[in-house]
């Protein structure tokens, strides 16, 4: 047999690393169900404002104030990026004033007595921010099930299902870590949660396609010994690949702009899950659906016969 | 695997220098010749700029158009002697009542295909309108509604004329390259790039500008008068309903300065019908106040001091020179059939943009660098080769989104980033099954062929996998996401051409080269 340079015998911590997940999984839906998401205004409507103040001796603290004397309902104020920018989130929707924008600018400018440079507005309406969310989730929920017909294609659908837990685990507690910082969710997070679909998705699928090479070629190793040689022989790849990846994201964080922060931090949380879980979980999924050679030689009898 | 035959050389590199022409065509400057002429587009997020999704609120068109069909059926039923017991609009419903004897009259005059009140629509294979008929003893409820193929027809018909008169007055304001598209049924996007106080192009689209001329009632008609606001102040003014001449019969209107008083006013022209109906009315109403009233506001109301008999007149009210620019410019581009309300708006600064752009260049640098030195790292030699596959990717990546005319975003950059990182995977896979391969056959030619074609169903499936995701993000995803679903997709493509021809070639080369001696990956 063709030793791979490490031997760790991944399926001693299948136990253990399960019950992890899915107490985190209970965490993250708990959490979801209690504390919510942070909606950002592209999926609750509203208001963003991104300003930069020209005096330098602003504090947050005025900036609030002048909202407040506006009367506009609920609204944040926090720090963004450098110094002097702070992002302001608005929940009143109001779609019938064109100078709303123009009255608040001029408001702000005079009650902190120097030019106030807005730099990004959104404003969305509820319509609007409605067929966003729907967008939103039918992507996740079609490019869900566009894994699983790809694997089930391209393997048995013990595969294929093993996949989709993986893939449902890692955008479940992605989403819950998102909740528990109370990050905003807005379109790029949505992005970034395909994408962890589907980096997440090769990874296993690099697994996958050794370990089923590897039940063809040897017929009298157990199933359990398969699927650990066959992490053993790709953790070398799946390690390196998911440091370039890394290392191109934690850039993004770092130096990307405050912008990408989020959609950034995102990734990092979900290439660390995904490739945890394609290890962790994809993997034991085919052991538990007591997948062997025969499941895998079946299947190509049946072409055969054809 | 590691043959590559003359011809197929000659593709790859050509491919590759014809796409890295393009590629460089974004970094020569204030060159519009022929051949640097196709540029990446910037998005909006980058290059600053506002995005406007307006929704046409066709609601008031369709009560009109309503009300004018009760005021037509009215006729017919006199002229075919229909006695109707009652005939009246409500919620948008028209509700007639007839003697049961008289709804063959009323269902053969229906259905003619000829009609004007029920027009029948070929395109649709349907009648405008949809009715139901419930007898109740003698008498005959008919409710007649828009039926559904109705209001497409007469929803996309207004929007495409809102479009023509978004586009007038856009295309007025005269910023540079603006996009306006129709988007579904009642909706009308615009992009509007460079533009960074979007609040004029808002205040002009958010105005219906209706404008009519009507006199100023003295408190002796009160039943056809109503009391309208001023413009620029909460003061009231009894006016008229009746309309003397309407916007409609504008032909030109300009801002100018008043010789005498230097105030901004703006000046116009009536077309002949107009002019005809301008002079008629001010000759009878010479000393009385003329209300010129636009969206339901008095702009102003001057006495009346002469007959106008030229169709030249002018509106004076507190303008500046701005407003009377504005103003003269809704009158030009005529009348929205409906409303518009803002439903979306999305502005970004030209410094942010600027600053995301320098944001993101950074950012590749720095993981562009990181990822080369640890390929290098890890692998050596071998390395260098992944290293110039990243580089050629990039340059091929660039190439294909300056060739399509694709739009560069700030996800789009992060999409070009993550390629980076996820590239190397390609190559990775294969150096990692040459290195197994190698441990158990001794001739390298041979474990580097097989080391290829192992890796080629994973190689192919993990993309495919991204791939897909990216393809629904494309078309499911709006705006900047849109444009990290390109990176993304792009990039997958292009890593798989550099890993398996590119790199490929460069590793075939060098181990065919030496062959006998000991290679160590």
């Amino acid at each position: 047999m063709n030793k791979p340079m490490k031997d760790i015998k991944f399926s001693n911590f299948y136990k253990k690393f399960n019950f992890l997940s899915l107490i985190l999984i209970i965490f993250s839906i708990l959490i979801l169900l209690f504390k919510g998401l942070n909606l950002g205004v592209d999926f609750k409507g509203g208001t963003l404002i991104e300003l930069r103040t020209e005096n330098s001796s602003t504090n947050i603290a005025e900036i609030r104030q002048s909202f407040l004397k506006m009367n506009l309902g609920d609204v944040t104020v926090k720090k963004f990026g450098k110094e002097n920018d702070y992002l302001i989130k608005i929940e009143l929707i109001k779609n019938d004033d064109e100078n709303f924008i123009k009255s608040i600018q001029e408001n702000l400018s005079k009650d902190l007595g120097s030019t106030v440079n807005f730099r990004r507005v959104e404003n969305v309406g509820p319509k609007v921010s409605n067929e966003l969310m729907k967008a939103g989730l039918l992507a996740i929920t079609l490019s869900l099930a566009a894994m699983l017909f790809y694997i089930w294609i391209r393997f048995e659908w013990q595969f294929s299902l093993g996949a989709i837990i993986a893939l449902v685990h890692d955008v479940i507690i992605t989403i819950g870590i998102f909740s528990f910082l109370s990050y905003e969710i807005n379109l790029s997070i949505v992005a970034a949660i395909l994408t962890i679909v589907g980096y997440s998705m090769n990874d296993t699928v690099v697994i996958y396609d050794r370990i089923r090479e590897n039940l063809k070629k040897y017929s009298k190793i157990s199933t359990i010994e398969i699927s650990d040689l066959s992490i053993n022989q790709t953790l070398s790849r799946t390690l390196i690949t998911s440091i370039t990846t890394l290392l191109a994201l934690f850039s993004i964080f770092l130096f990307g702009g405050a912008i990408l922060k989020g959609f950034s931090f995102a990734m990092i949380v979900g290439v660390i899950i995904g490739t945890y879980s394609s290890i962790f979980v994809a993997t034991p999924v085919l052991n538990y659906m007591g997948v062997t050679q025969k499941t895998i030689l079946k299947e190509e009898d049946k072409i055969e016969n054809n | 695997m590691l043959y590559f035959s003359k011809l197929k050389l000659v593709f790859i590199y050509s491919l590759i220098i014809i796409l890295s022409f393009f590629s460089f065509s974004n970094f020569i400057k204030n060159d519009d010749t022929f051949l640097f002429s196709k540029k990446v587009n910037l998005g909006l997020d980058l290059q600053g700029g506002s995005y406007l999704l307006l929704e046409v609120d066709a609601g008031p068109a369709i009560k009109e158009k309503l009300q004018n069909k009760v005021i037509s059926l009215r006729k017919v039923f006199k002229n075919k002697n229909i006695k109707f017991k009652k005939l009246k609009l409500e919620n948008n419903l028209i509700q007639i009542k007839l003697l049961n004897s008289d709804t063959k009259l009323f269902y053969d005059f229906f259905h003619d295909k000829d009609n004007l009140i029920n027009p029948y629509l070929n395109k649709y294979r349907s009648y405008e309108m949809d009715y139901s008929i419930s007898e109740i003893g003698s008498e005959s409820l008919i409710t007649i509604k828009y039926s559904k193929f109705g209001l497409i027809e007469i929803k996309s018909s207004i929007l495409e004329d809102s479009l023509e008169i978004v586009r007038k007055r856009v295309d007025e304001v005269g910023t540079k390259e603006p996009t306006i598209l129709r988007r579904g049924n009642d909706r009308i996007l615009i992009e509007l790039p460079g533009l960074d106080d979007p609040n004029r192009i808002k205040n002009l689209l958010g105005k219906t500008a209706n404008m009519s001329f009507k006199l100023v009632s003295d408190g002796e008609n009160i039943f056809g008068s109503e009391m309208l606001t001023y413009d620029n102040s909460d003061d009231q003014l009894n006016v008229s309903k009746r309309v003397l001449v309407s916007g409609e019969n504008l032909i030109n209107a300009q801002p100018r300065l008043d010789n005498q008083t230097n105030e901004a006013i703006v000046s116009f022209t009536f077309d002949r019908i107009g002019a005809k109906k301008f002079a008629k009315a001010t000759s009878s109403n010479v000393g009385k106040r003329l209300a010129i009233v636009l969206d339901n506001k008095v702009i102003s109301a001057p006495v009346i001091q002469e007959p106008i008999l030229g169709g030249n007149g002018q509106i004076t009210g507190d303008f500046t020179f701005q407003s009377a620019t504005d103003l003269a410019l809704l009158l030009r581009s005529g009348a929205l059939p409906a409303p518009l309300n803002i439903i979306e708006e999305r502005t970004v600064g030209p410094d942010l943009g600027e600053d995301s752009i320098k944001a993101g260049a950074i950012s590749l640098l720095i993981g562009f660098i990181l990822v080369i030195f640890y390929m290098f790292f890890k692998y050596r030699l071998f390395g260098i080769i992944a290293d110039l596959s990243l580089i050629v990717n990039l340059i091929l990546l660039i190439g294909i989104l300056t060739l399509i005319e694709a739009t560069l975003t700030l996800p789009g950059i992060a999409g070009i980033i993550l390629t980076v990182g996820m590239a190397v995977d390609a190559n990775v896979l294969i150096f990692e099954r040459i290195r197994e391969e190698m441990k158990i056959e001794k001739v390298n030619i041979y474990a580097f062929d097989t080391g290829y074609k192992k890796a080629q169903s994973a190689i192919l499936d993990a993309n495919i996998t991204t791939l897909i995701s990216a393809v629904i993000l494309f078309f499911l995803g709006s705006g900047p996401v849109k444009g990290f679903a390109v990176t993304l997709g792009i990039g997958i493509l292009t890593t798989l051409f550099c890993a398996y021809f590119f790199a490929r070639h460069l590793t075939s080369s060098y181990v065919m080269r030496n062959k006998e001696k000991n290679i160590t990956l």
